[in-house]
């Protein structure tokens, strides 16, 4: 369980939120909603532990986040704005070097790459790959990580109406699996389970 | 998804992988490594040229410019050491990652100095010969740039990862680094000069590996911190 509490953000000397709280059980979702550039991605990444908070605390399964940073970090995954691909190397390349940075799932690697429609590009380098490709490839670091918390900022940009709905049967899935999940988005997103929403 | 059927990787398997992946693209962009090499070759190889036939002052000046030259050449191939991962996300992506940030930068500086440092002591005899730099002396100047360029690996770390979220912080490298490898020059070329002259080298050699050792040790501590805190 991942909980917050009187959370408050500086960026520069402007602020971006005070006294923000919430609790995100296994199986929840929750919607970080606001306009562009009200502070979705700092929140998002004060919470990966990228950026510090003014103040507050927050908490993993009970235990402060700062206290034990490398415990939170092995039961999240991120999926940024920029993909975090090495444009040289391989799609597999990319995907292998994943193992050095978290546990990972024993899902199946080739009925996952085909469910995203990106098994015939596996030995292409990243850099051919169309940006949509690439946030595929980004959802299959999702799936192939063994985390409870799955974090995801505009998970949408750059994909086709069906990349759409593959994201939400992906994060679906997750939270039927007793996952978590935390989505910063501006669209309306339709789910048919709890959902917390923090309009910022 | 309980702690025990988890696959984590280990620390050794996240320095390894991480030194792999940094060598594995080094070997898809060879251009990154031949430049501070031919950088390093060109200045050693025109410097005789500039200085005329002259055998004496080609030997007494042999270390220092071979020296140099070599300190350059590893301050221009830092730049690039943090900033690719910084631009495409990779950086974020480590951040977040189990695997302490500290066992990553010291696996990113380990391929770093393969592919950088290593290089460097290799050609070396073969520039050292344009300076007319008997073999035993040459010898003298592997091992010098050896244990030199490791601590120049693992300080410039440092430097690069404080400047990588500085849009041109190049010169700002230079001056973080260069303050902290002066020992590193000075009994390198000094080592090499002694030697040259006729003088044992253990002083210097046992002076720049311990250097190398304390440097290796505090280095990637260092390097964690400040990625963390210029990646904000």
């Amino acid at each position: 369980m991942l909980s917050g509490t009187d959370l408050s953000l500086l960026r520069g000397d402007c602020c971006l939120f005070t006294d923000l709280s919430f609790a995100l059980n296994s199986g929840e979702l929750l919607l970080l909603e606001g306009r562009n550039g009200s502070g979705k991605t700092s929140l998002m990444r004060a919470l990966a532990g990228l950026i510090e908070f003014e103040s507050g605390d927050l908490h993993w399964d009970g235990v402060a986040v700062r206290k034990n940073r490398q415990a939170f970090h092995a039961s999240l995954v991120w999926m940024a704005h920029r993909v975090g691909f090495k444009a040289d190397l391989t799609l597999v390349e990319n995907l292998n070097f994943e193992a050095v940075l978290r546990p990972q799932s024993d899902v199946d690697f080739d009925a996952l790459l085909d469910r995203l429609g990106i098994s015939r590009l596996q030995r292409l380098p990243m850099r051919s790959l169309s940006a949509g490709q690439q946030r595929r490839v980004a959802l299959a670091r999702m799936s192939l990580a063994d985390s409870p918390l799955w974090m995801m900022d505009e998970p949408f940009t750059n994909l086709d109406r069906e990349g759409r709905a593959l994201v939400m049967k992906l994060v679906d899935e997750h939270l039927g699996d007793g996952g978590m999940c935390i989505m910063a988005v501006h669209q309306d997103v339709e789910v048919d389970k709890t959902v917390q929403r923090i309009q910022l | 998804m309980t702690a025990t059927d988890v696959k984590s990787p280990g620390l050794l398997a996240g320095l390894i992988g991480v030194a792999r992946r940094d060598l594995l693209l080094a070997w898809k962009r060879p251009g990154d490594i031949l430049n501070p090499l031919f950088f390093f070759a060109m200045v050693a190889a025109l410097f005789p040229l500039a200085v005329g036939p002259s055998a004496e002052q080609l030997e007494f000046s042999g270390p220092a410019v071979l020296w140099v030259a070599a300190l350059l050449a590893m301050l221009l191939s830092l730049n690039s050491l943090f900033l690719s991962d910084y631009e495409d996300g990779s950086l974020d992506q480590m951040l977040v990652s189990q695997t302490p940030l500290t066992v990553l930068a010291l696996g990113k500086s380990i391929a770093h100095w393969l592919t950088s440092g290593l290089p460097l002591v290799l050609v070396s005899p073969v520039v050292a010969l344009t300076f007319r730099m008997p073999f035993s002396v040459i010898g003298i100047l592997m091992l010098t740039l050896l244990l030199g360029t490791i601590s120049l690996s693992m300080l410039g770390s440092i430097g690069a990862a404080l400047t990588v979220g500085l849009h041109r912080g190049t010169a700002l490298l230079s001056l973080v680094v260069l303050p902290l490898a002066m020992p590193v020059l000075i009994f390198g070329s000094r080592t090499v000069a002694l030697v040259a002259a006729g003088d044992g080298a253990a002083g210097g050699l046992y002076f720049l590996a311990a250097y190398a050792v304390l440097v290796l040790s505090f280095a990637p501590f260092a390097t964690a911190a400040a990625l963390r805190i210029s990646n904000e």
